[in-house]
């Protein structure tokens, strides 16, 4: 981690993720209202914040799968707001989404569920370069042996990781983790977090991180965004974040169990 | 005396040696949270249902009209515009089409026999049994085989689709096939879409041949007609006009059911309570689309012979 940490000071900072003033609300629900987040390259960037907090509508609107009311989303220099289907399409060609239920399609394989973004995204590859792609990804994520197996037959933390290696197929630069541990045992936690380290160095990725684990958020996050009442308010390091008197933010570091990493 | 709420929380301090007033309490709070639980869900389903405004309701009604032009006016851009999903075209049709057979042979089979078995005493009353063949032609080619196959498909395949797409929606598959560049609507509905108005008309001639064996084994029982001559009496009577018809009714309920079913899945909320409605909604509305569609063609028909 502290490579990573290094690295990204060395280097000028470029924001691949630029979120300026982002309101989003639900009817008379108000879930973000002036959200500014910069997310630069090959940073792990972790949002925290209680259940309803709005973690999740904010990475929707950064893969362009909800439209915000107000603010502006740039990723990778290009608006997300302001872009027709076909050029969103290709944008997030560079975009992973790995979602909280792992949305893994019921109806095929593992095989067949990596191989559908893939076929569909590169048209020319043989059946051969698939293959080999398919299980190279799944031995990154270690699960090599589940590749005929129906998303039925996997275990949640299974299931994560199969998620993972779906959107690593197409070898994104952005990843965006929705709840990546939840609902997961704190052993599978552990090496899913450490999965997600192993794909921040391996495929270079800049990720937003949504979670309310703090042991995630201290083994994954460059950089730790605190998400209160629709707003960032605060953002630093896991320590700076949490070495404060705001009531609402102890709170929280109060009532979650920190494993040691 | 204590009014309790739904979802209230009441700590009541008793004396710990006085059980009878203690069980008395208990027993008295017991029965008024039942009450107060069961009147709360009663207001929530009738806040819910009647106190929407008039206008609400017809704003809603237009707005869904709406929603529904601008989804079907969407298949027709993104089913003409490349890539095409021909594999996933090929695989909707073997599933709408091949596993239909099966409901459609014995429904098509039994109402061959049951209509000309119906049908024989009224005509036997004048000694024109001899009809039969032509009578059960017109009436399975004109109306019922299109109709039969219709309700079948919307009850068998429009559940199935509006089940499908809904469980993907709310398990945020098609989110998940969205993101990663693949455009589900020309994935999930435009190949669902294409292969039942393809797959309904080639199962409303399946149906209508499947009657008319029903049927002729029906005659044959009776009248020792020979298969040759039943084909030919009953074909008799047939126009190419009544052959188009029903294959026009048919692509037409075709594609009612399955942009009704994907829209239905696609506009699925509520977790597994959507999906329920979602398939309940296809079937409901399909049928109803069925019949009007099936009298404004008729009448269009009619108006050619």
């Amino acid at each position: 981690m502290n490579e990573i940490e290094n690295n990204i000071k060395n280097q000028p900072p470029e924001a691949v993720i630029s979120i300026k003033n982002l309101s989003k609300s639900f009817q008379d629900n108000q879930v973000l209202c002036g959200v500014n987040l910069d997310v630069l390259k090959g940073e792990n960037v972790v949002v925290l914040g209680r259940s309803g907090s709005g973690k999740s509508v904010l990475i929707k609107i950064v893969a362009g799968l909800l439209r915000q009311d107000e603010g502006t989303v740039y990723v990778l220099g290009k608006d997300v707001g302001s872009l027709d289907i076909k050029t969103l399409q290709e944008l997030r060609k560079h975009i992973g989404f790995s979602f909280q239920s792992s949305a893994l399609y019921d109806g095929m394989t593992v095989r067949e569920n990596l191989e559908f973004p893939l076929v569909r995204n590169k048209r020319k590859l043989m059946n051969k370069q698939v293959a080999e792609a398919v299980e190279q990804v799944l031995n990154d994520v270690g699960l090599l042996q589940t590749i005929n197996q129906m998303p039925a037959e996997l275990s949640g933390g299974q299931k994560k990781r199969i998620g993972i290696a779906r959107t690593l197929i197409l070898q994104p630069e952005i990843m965006l983790y929705d709840e990546p541990t939840g609902g997961i045992d704190p052993i599978t936690c552990v090496e899913l977090n450490h999965l997600i380290n192993k794909v921040q160095k391996q495929y270079n990725t800049s990720s937003i991180i949504i979670t309310h684990d703090l042991t995630c958020a201290r083994m994954t996050g460059n950089r730790v965004a605190m998400l209160v009442d629709g707003k960032i308010s605060r953002q630093g390091s896991f320590d700076e974040v949490f070495n404060t008197e705001n009531a609402s933010i102890r709170g929280f570091y109060n009532y979650n169990f920190i494993h040691q990493p | 005396m204590i009014d309790l709420c739904y979802s209230d929380q009441v700590i009541i301090i008793i004396h710990p040696n006085n059980k009878d007033h203690q069980n008395q309490v208990n027993n008295q709070i017991d029965c008024r949270l039942r009450q107060c639980s069961m009147e709360n869900r009663i207001d929530n389903i009738q806040k819910e249902e009647y106190n929407e405004p008039l206008s609400q309701r017809v704003a809603r009604f237009f707005t869904g009209l709406y929603s529904i032009y601008q989804f079907t006016i969407r298949f027709f851009k993104e089913a003409f515009t490349p890539p095409y999903e021909f594999r996933e075209i090929i695989r909707q049709c073997y599933n709408i089409g091949y596993r239909s057979l099966a409901i459609i042979t014995l429904t098509g089979f039994i109402t061959g026999i049951v209509f000309t078995k119906q049908s024989r005493p009224s005509l036997a009353e004048f000694g024109a049994t001899s009809w039969l063949p032509s009578l059960i032609s017109i009436a399975l080619i004109r109306a019922l085989a299109p109709l039969i196959t219709a309700l079948i498909a919307a009850g068998k395949i429009g559940s199935n689709i509006g089940a499908e797409l809904g469980s993907m929606n709310v398990s945020e598959q098609i989110d998940a096939m969205e993101v990663s560049g693949t455009n589900p609507f020309k994935f999930l509905v435009v190949t669902r879409v294409l292969a039942s108005t393809c797959m309904l008309p080639v199962l409303m001639v399946y149906a209508a041949l499947i009657g008319l064996l029903g049927s002729y084994l029906n005659v044959h029982q009776n009248e020792l007609t020979s298969f040759t001559t039943f084909i030919h009496d009953s074909f008799v009577r047939i126009t190419y006009l009544d052959i188009f018809a029903s294959v026009l009714k048919s692509t037409v309920y075709g594609f009612t059911i399955g942009i009704t079913g994907c829209y239905q899945g696609y506009q699925a909320k509520q977790g597994t309570v959507g999906v329920g409605k979602a398939a309940n909604s296809t079937v409901v509305i399909s049928m109803f689309l069925i019949f009007i569609e099936e009298m404004i063609i008729v009448q269009i028909v009619n108006s050619f012979r």
